[in-house]
């Protein structure tokens, strides 16, 4: 019984086909918002499924002379790592003091494997273009990781030096979110901006830039894979949203989530259509710099308690 | 399976721009049904940048001896099924350039084309027009 309980919870809700499902969703607000921006009138609603539905019974070639395995590999673990963080995400947020261990050392350890399968598939598909958008990735993702942590750290100094996701969300509970806060509107801004640049969304969409090298990672990658990378990053927009809200804004059990997930999204979205792309050393010295001191200044507030 | 696999390639038709020596017109006017006034987004069609992602090859251009063999390469590097559409007459037909020693004959001498759109260039309502039409046709 209580396998079936875990398998039901891996794979249907919260895990792989309902966030796949509501991710789906999200990348077709993030269209149509796109096409309301430019003045279009943008895709119908089953848009992103019916895209999905076409990439799965299309053909899947896998190019001559590329690692068989590693290219399929790629899109795998990035689908495998996001199910796993649904189901801790929601599990905790619904059942904050449950005796489910989930701290965010793993968290930042699963949100890594996107990126990972990305450059392990983007450097197996032996592909100029697709090497230059693994190794582009591989910079960005130092370049973000580091002020993210950082931010991380503020808030587990919030949330009384425990690492324990239940706790930070009970914290909050207690305490109001940690998003009313000046260390918390930093942090806020900080992981807000690192999301950005996970969901590889414009201006840091170095890695798979269109107009200079196509798809990067993604450009021989046809058919099912394609569609694994696709549902990936559809998850990823539910996803990281819903971790935002969780470790800053109180968590996501009631029904204001919805609007706070919208209000987020929609403002990703915004910042991705009103800004150019960086270069990856402009990306680099943004976070380092810039970011990383920010971040560094709300280290040091949520340190004093502010 | 049959059906939803062909639902799925109507509703969501992305296209692979080959540019095979055209004098660049046609490819000016295929731009233009992404910009706001045609917005071709609305049928799901979207213009992507690698034949590995393509439904649908959009040829334009006359083809010539240097030309064939890429135009080949790229067919075949697209995974099946994936439609070609001809767009202006240089593709369609030869426009002016039959009698040129270098020219090897329209596409469809060399692969199956679906779809014929002629002009010089083409505008963009009768583009949307052929390719609804192919796509009613599938
Ligand atoms: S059909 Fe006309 S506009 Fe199009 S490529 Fe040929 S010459 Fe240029």
């Amino acid at each position: 019984m209580n396998i079936v309980r875990i398998l039901f919870s891996y794979v249907i809700f919260p895990g792989f086909i309902f966030t796949a499902v509501v991710g789906l969703f999200l990348t077709w607000i993030d269209r149509k918002v796109t096409a309301r921006i430019h003045w279009r009138v943008g895709p119908p609603w089953f848009q992103p499924y019916a895209d999905f539905l076409k990439l799965l019974l299309k053909e899947t070639i896998i190019p001559e002379g590329s690692s068989k395995t590693l290219f399929l590999l790629g899109p795998l673990l990035g689908l495998i790592g996001m199910s796993i963080f649904a189901v801790m995400l929601f599990n905790m947020n619904f059942n904050p003091s449950g005796s489910f261990v989930g701290d965010l050392i793993v968290i930042i350890y699963l949100l890594a494997l996107p990126p990972i399968g990305i450059i392990i598939g983007g450097s197996a598909s032996k592909n100029p273009l697709a090497s230059v958008g693994a190794s582009r990735e591989m910079t960005q993702y130092f370049a973000y990781e580091l002020p993210f942590l950082i931010a991380l750290v503020s808030i587990i100094i919030k949330a009384g030096g425990s690492v324990k996701f239940g706790e930070i969300i009970l914290a909050q509970q207690a305490q109001g979110p940690f998003l009313y806060s000046i260390s918390g509107v930093i942090a806020g801004v900080v992981i807000f901006l690192c999301i950005q640049a996970k969901l590889s969304f414009v201006p840091f969409d170095i890695p798979e830039a269109e107009q200079e090298i196509m798809a990067g990672p993604y450009i021989e990658y046809s058919g099912v894979t394609l569609a694994i990378y696709k549902m990936t990053r559809a998850m990823m927009l539910l996803l990281l949203p819903l971790f935002l809200i969780s470790v800053l804004w109180g968590g996501f059990a009631n029904w204001w989530a919805i609007l706070k997930l919208l209000l987020i999204v929609v403002l990703i979205i915004l910042v991705k259509n009103t800004n150019p792309r960086l270069r990856i050393d402009q990306a680099l010295k943004f976070f380092w710099i810039g970011i990383g001191a920010l971040s560094i200044i709300g280290l040091v507030l949520a340190f004093y308690g502010l | 399976m049959g059906n939803a696999r062909l639902w799925g390639l109507k509703k969501s038709p992305w296209v692979f721009h080959l540019a095979a020596a055209p004098c660049n017109n046609c490819d000016i006017e295929i731009l233009d049904l992404i910009t706001p006034r045609w917005d071709v987004e609305r049928f799901g069609i979207v213009l992507v940048g690698s034949p590995r992602h393509a439904d649908a090859l959009l040829v334009t251009g006359v083809i010539n001896r240097k030309t064939l063999p890429r135009v080949l390469r790229v067919y075949e590097q697209t995974p099946k099924p994936c439609l070609v559409i001809a767009i202006g007459t240089c593709a369609c037909s030869q426009n002016i350039f039959t009698p040129s020693y270098n020219v090897v004959g329209p596409y469809d001498k060399h692969m199956p084309v679906d779809v014929y759109i002629p002009g010089c260039p083409p505008k963009p309502e009768s583009m949307i027009m052929g390719i609804v039409k192919a796509l009613k046709r599938l």
